[in-house]
């Protein structure tokens, strides 16, 4: 079963909170190594964002994050695990499930949805 | 005559059998919950409508599955278009399983794992409680929404949503592993506790709730002995259950717990209460379930309901609305300062949690309060409160022991 990690940063968190996660190279390396960790990467602020609709035909574009909340998502990350159990624990390993939250969303299985 | 007791067998075995099919089911179906309960049920309208004529099978409970797989297979072969049935279809040909079960022994009883799945912490609480009574004791959608205050359509949304995340996210259908374990008991104790309260509150076939609660439970203390929530839970049940004996006069009427007959409370079910109570304290990290174990203790243990150790009751109800606040405890704990010193002295706090409204749904608020107030010499205000306790009861039994109340004032 595939899971999208979406990694957030917690704007609400209080500094040091984070003590003693894990290191970031390492987490990828393992989950890379066992097989766990299909791709992911960082990616820029909301800032930087452009949102794209096609309306009536025509291509619109806007500056900045669509959803108007805070900058929250700070990277991504596809797993492949057994079960929820496993990718909870996958996520809960991850230095930003210490210093953010991480949404695990299952892949939509075209065949699974009733 | 037959017919009636075909019906009352199925009657009988309905919760346990219900639990171990569905279990079954959804390993069977590769985790789809809602094609292992549709099956389940159809098995049952099957029995009801063979076993009349038919009898009832030798192994009962080989005969349901093998009649809720038939479905299954049928249901999945069917669904040619519906990939992942058709999947569970073909891996299911491929393990050249037996076409039907023989012997009940052969059917593999994962209620503890299906017990595990339903209280994930991936799913809210609601949707776990909820999924547990379903799923595991098989209480009707209605039934579930009758003992949560909500509308039944409600109830359903609740418990379609949590099977579908189950399926969709991937939640195993297992014990988790003995790390997890401690953090994810509490929610398990949470609704085995309701279920065990489902059946205490009726009498006849429901019991079958609480001897199914309490024997999970055992199953849990055997799985987790150190872990004393678990043994207070267990000695909460068999305290409770000793009483049942004498909850129902021979008219089948409730009868209070001050006016039970104590010579018909199961002594044996008291001592290991007990006992079980006793290994659960000498670990010294007493929580709520163990509190409310002490205070069925002090009642079990009183000969008399005039001998009740109310202060010692008084000082384990602030215990626990330390531990667990709740308006209920606090209702809980004024109940005993009336026993303990006055009415008088406990009319102010219910008055306090009435008018806080959060108790406005819950019959025994207004009992509680219409108790105080005819103890306090006034009457009047004493019925108006046992009308609108009479309006909310759940059960008949308890709307028949508040009109009683009412007609003897």
């Amino acid at each position: 079963m595939k899971y999208l990690m979406l990694v957030c940063v917690d704007p609400d968190l209080e500094p040091g909170a984070a003590q003693g996660a894990p290191d970031v190279e390492d987490w990828v390396r393992e989950m890379g190594g066992k097989g766990i960790r299909l791709m992911g990467d960082r990616v820029r602020p909301g800032s930087d964002a452009t949102t794209v609709r096609v309306r009536n035909r025509e291509v619109l574009l806007s500056d900045g994050p669509y959803a108007e909340t805070k900058d929250l998502i700070a990277g991504f990350d596809v797993i492949e695990c057994a079960d929820l159990d496993e990718a909870v624990e996958v996520a809960s390993r991850h230095p930003m499930a210490w210093g953010g939250v991480i949404e695990l969303r299952p892949f939509w299985v075209e065949d699974r949805d009733a | 005559m037959a017919e009636e007791s075909a019906g009352e067998f199925i009657a009988g075995i309905y919760a346990e059998a219900w639990s171990r099919i569905v279990a079954t089911m959804i390993r069977f179906t590769g985790g789809d919950w809602n094609l292992a309960e549709d099956c389940a049920q159809d098995a049952f309208a099957q029995a009801l409508r063979t076993w009349p004529q038919d009898g009832v099978p030798r192994q009962p409970l080989a005969w349901l599955t093998t009649a809720a797989r038939n479905r299954a297979i049928d249901r999945m072969r069917r669904a040619t278009r519906d990939a992942v049935k058709a999947r569970a279809w073909a891996a299911w040909e491929q393990r050249h399983e037996p076409p039907a079960y023989r012997s009940d022994a052969e059917i593999p009883d994962e209620r503890l794992e299906l017990m595990f799945t339903c209280c994930h912490p991936a799913l809210n609480l609601d949707a776990q409680v909820a999924l547990t009574l379903r799923s595991l004791a098989g209480l009707s959608t209605a039934q579930i929404a009758r003992a949560f205050l909500v509308p039944e359509r409600t109830m359903g949304q609740r418990i379609f949503r949590a099977k579908q995340k189950i399926a969709h996210a991937v939640i195993p259908l297992r014990v988790p592993p003995a790390h997890l374990l401690p953090e994810r008991l509490p929610g398990v104790l949470h609704v085995l506790y309701l279920l065990f309260n489902e059946g205490y509150g009726a009498a006849g076939d429901r019991e079958a709730l609480s001897r199914e609660a309490i024997r999970l439970a055992r199953v849990l203390v055997a799985l987790m002995p150190d872990e004393p929530e678990a043994l207070g839970m267990l000695a909460l049940m068999l305290l409770h259950d000793a009483r049942r004996p004498a909850r129902f006069d021979a008219d089948g009427e409730l009868v209070t717990l001050e006016d039970q007959d104590r010579s018909r409370w199961d002594r044996d079910l008291i001592a290991e209460g007990g006992a079980v109570l006793e290994r659960a304290l000498r670990r010294r990290r007493a929580g709520p379930f163990q509190i409310q174990a002490a205070i069925a203790a002090c009642h079990a243990t009183a000969p008399y309901a005039r001998q009740t150790d109310w202060p010692q009751i008084v000082a384990l109800y602030g215990r626990l609305a330390r531990v667990a606040p709740s308006p209920v405890v606090e209702l809980n704990r004024a109940v005993a300062i009336s026993m303990a010193r006055s009415p008088e002295a406990a009319l102010p706090l219910v008055e306090a949690i009435a008018e806080s409204g959060r108790l406005e749904g819950y019959y025994l608020l207004h009992a509680t309060r219409a108790d105080l107030l005819r103890r306090c010499g006034r009457a009047e205000e004493a019925d108006a409160c046992l009308r609108s306790a009479l309006a909310l009861a759940p059960t008949d039994a308890e709307r028949r022991l508040l009109s009683r109340r009412l007609a003897a004032h």
